[in-house]
């Protein structure tokens, strides 16, 4: 018996290395990104940057302290809109509405959501949040990224505990537990993990967000308490500073960014850690 | 919106169980209708904020429907001191971007993704999906940050007087540059775009079923020539999906593009020429706009990229859908 022949064995070889180098061109891009932001913003980055407020035009030195307390807060917010609306939405879609109409248009709209680029976002929250109020603020921020958040929490938390073994559900019920006590004592707990390693990477999705934070939260130079006042934000504050025209504020958009990354990229790095081998794959 | 139990709840037959005879009451307190009461307003409440986002983009976008109706979008005047919006030069950006980021990924992407699926030992594989997952987890307005202070001083030094030097002579390479542009704008958008082809195109060709690969391998086929006779073609459906599914995230992409593509509101032969895209000029212009009929015009345009990025991203997932589906995946 013979092989291949030689063109068929050299055209198998050559096409394993150029799709390789595919590969290979594309994970590149990922380190030169790190490397690039490494370099240049640990260089730019100074303890004042995480202590102090920006300083004025024209003046060197300050930082994006309020920046980064303005992100933090505005997750935190978010988190209060996404995460209880994502995490029933899911629960609802994974113990009570597996099939029918209902199921099927909540499953529907989740993907709709999904797929509305975020400054159209923006535009709904600042006709729905910021024209009553009467100015932008930090609250209409938190709104517009706590609606970015939902449909990856829906999803997450639905595929999660439907990977829960249906006989958990009912060794519950056997025992006599009611649906809701099952859900809410074995279920649920059961998919905790996975449930918290998903929101992680929601948080870090909608850290990143710009666009629904422009004509919502707007930015602020100085302090913003609460949350009735325009807030800075670390992405905003990089897009401000990197389009100025300011050799010293480029510096400070670079330490934005890094310090944006490498947040972003720990935490999504933690989250896929914890997951593990789980099948779970996160949704796009 | 009804009361009764859902079809989960009524297939199992309540037994002698006190609580379930008690009535609705006694059973809202025992717990099963009130979590299911609780889970369903919630479930509801996120049908209510989309059907509200589409309302309010409607409704917000009145003036400048009933002002200019479809003439908006083949007008290529845009003025608002003069109260004349055309879309024409943003609707030409949005495609125009798209169109070459696609141009740029969709090779590059297919390519890696095979690799990854097909060709590359599992734990090489494992290690280098990881990492492409991270890149798509790279905020976009890091890209724009990249994108102007690395790529486009990168083009304009090199990229552009190479292209100017042996194909000057087409209209599209022509033109002075200015470093920002529609090229500009589609390399970061490659960039952008390239990990959700690998990673979808990669997940629908793992669906699959090994007896294919095992079949055309068994009857003495090569490596490769398994994954592009009857991989590929098994998968075909999917893989288109997941290059739609990119064309979405390309369309409605705002910040990097913003900060690359050099916002003038033009139609321009040349790809180095600065261009505008919808999302651009939404970002740029919405805190600016003042008089009633130039926000509507603005929110108008707004509709139409959701209208549209929602039609490609469904017609993405059914695609997506029906691969992976044909084996029991879904």
């Amino acid at each position: 018996m013979r092989g291949p022949s030689i063109t068929r064995r050299l055209v198998n070889g050559g096409m394993a290395l150029v799709t390789g180098l595919c590969a290979l061109l594309v994970v590149a891009v990922l380190f030169f990104i790190l490397g690039y932001l490494l370099w240049n913003g640990a260089r730019s980055l100074n303890w004042a940057f995480f202590t102090q407020l920006p300083a004025p035009v024209g003046e060197t030195g300050g930082g994006m302290a309020n920046a980064v307390v303005g992100s933090v807060k505005m997750l935190a917010l978010a988190s209060l809109i996404g995460v209880p609306i994502g995490f029933f939405g899911g629960v609802y879609l994974a113990e009570f509405g597996r099939t029918g109409w209902f199921a099927w248009l909540v499953r529907y709209t989740t993907d709709l959501l999904n797929g509305v680029p975020s400054i159209v976002i923006g535009i709904f929250v600042y006709a729905m949040v910021v024209l009553p109020m009467g100015h932008f603020s930090g609250f209409a921020g938190g709104v517009a990224l706590g609606i970015m958040m939902i449909p990856i929490a829906v999803r997450s938390t639905e595929e999660f505990l439907r990977a829960v073994p249906e006989s958990l559900r009912e060794g519950a019920m056997a025992l006599g537990a009611s649906k809701g006590k099952t859900i809410a004592t074995v279920v649920v707990p059961a998919a905790m993990h996975g449930i918290i390693t998903g929101i992680m990477l929601d948080l870090a999705r909608v850290a990143g967000e710009t666009a629904p934070l422009l004509f919502t939260a707007l930015s602020n130079q100085f302090w913003s308490p609460g949350y009735s006042q325009p807030m800075a934000s670390l992405p905003v504050m990089i897009f401000t500073y990197a389009i100025a025209p300011y050799e010293d504020w480029h510096r400070q958009a670079w330490a934005a960014g890094f310090v944006l990354l490498a947040a972003v990229l720990a935490t999504n790095i933690l989250a896929r850690l914890i997951i593990g081998r789980s099948r779970y794959k996160p949704v796009h | 919106m009804s009361t009764a139990l859902p079809e989960t709840l009524r297939s199992v037959p309540p037994p002698a169980r006190p609580a379930a005879r008690a009535g609705f009451w006694k059973r809202l307190v025992s717990g099963d209708q009130a979590a299911y009461l609780v889970t369903i307003v919630f479930a509801a409440s996120i049908i209510l904020i989309t059907a509200l986002l589409f309302w309010e983009l409607f409704r917000s976008s009145a003036l400048a429907r009933h002002e200019f109706g479809w003439k908006f979008f083949t007008g290529r005047d845009w003025d608002p001191v003069a109260g004349s919006f055309g879309a024409l030069p943003f609707v030409y950006g949005t495609l125009v971007t798209s169109a070459l980021a696609l141009v740029m990924s969709v090779p590059v992407g297919l390519g890696a993704a095979l690799f990854l699926s097909e060709l590359a030992p599992r734990r090489m594989s494992d290690a280098l999906t990881f990492l492409i997952e991270l890149l798509a987890a790279v905020p976009s307005v890091i890209y724009g940050l990249l994108g102007i202070f690395v790529l486009v001083p990168l083009l304009k030094q090199y990229v552009h007087p190479l292209l100017a030097k042996t194909l000057g002579s087409l209209p599209i390479f022509s033109g002075t540059f200015y470093g920002v542009s529609y090229f500009s704008a589609g390399v970061v958008l490659a960039v952008m775009i390239v990990p959700f082809i690998v990673s979808i195109s990669r997940e629908v060709l793992l669906a699959v079923p090994a007896e294919q690969r095992e079949a055309a391998l068994a009857l003495g086929a090569t490596r490769w020539e398994c994954t592009w006779r009857v991989v590929v073609p098994f998968a075909g459906r999917g893989i288109v999906g997941s290059i739609f599914l990119a064309l979405a995230r390309a369309l409605g992409e705002t910040m990097a593009v913003t900060m690359v593509i050099g916002n003038v509101p033009q139609i321009a032969a040349s790809l180095f020429a600065p261009g505008y895209t919808i999302a651009a000029v939404i970002a740029n212009e919405f805190t600016e706009a003042t008089d009633d009929l130039y926000v509507h015009a603005l929110i108008y345009l707004a509709l139409v990229l959701f209208l549209v990025t929602i039609i490609v991203n469904a017609a993405a997932r059914l695609l997506v859908l029906t691969t992976s589906r044909r084996e029991g995946h879904a």
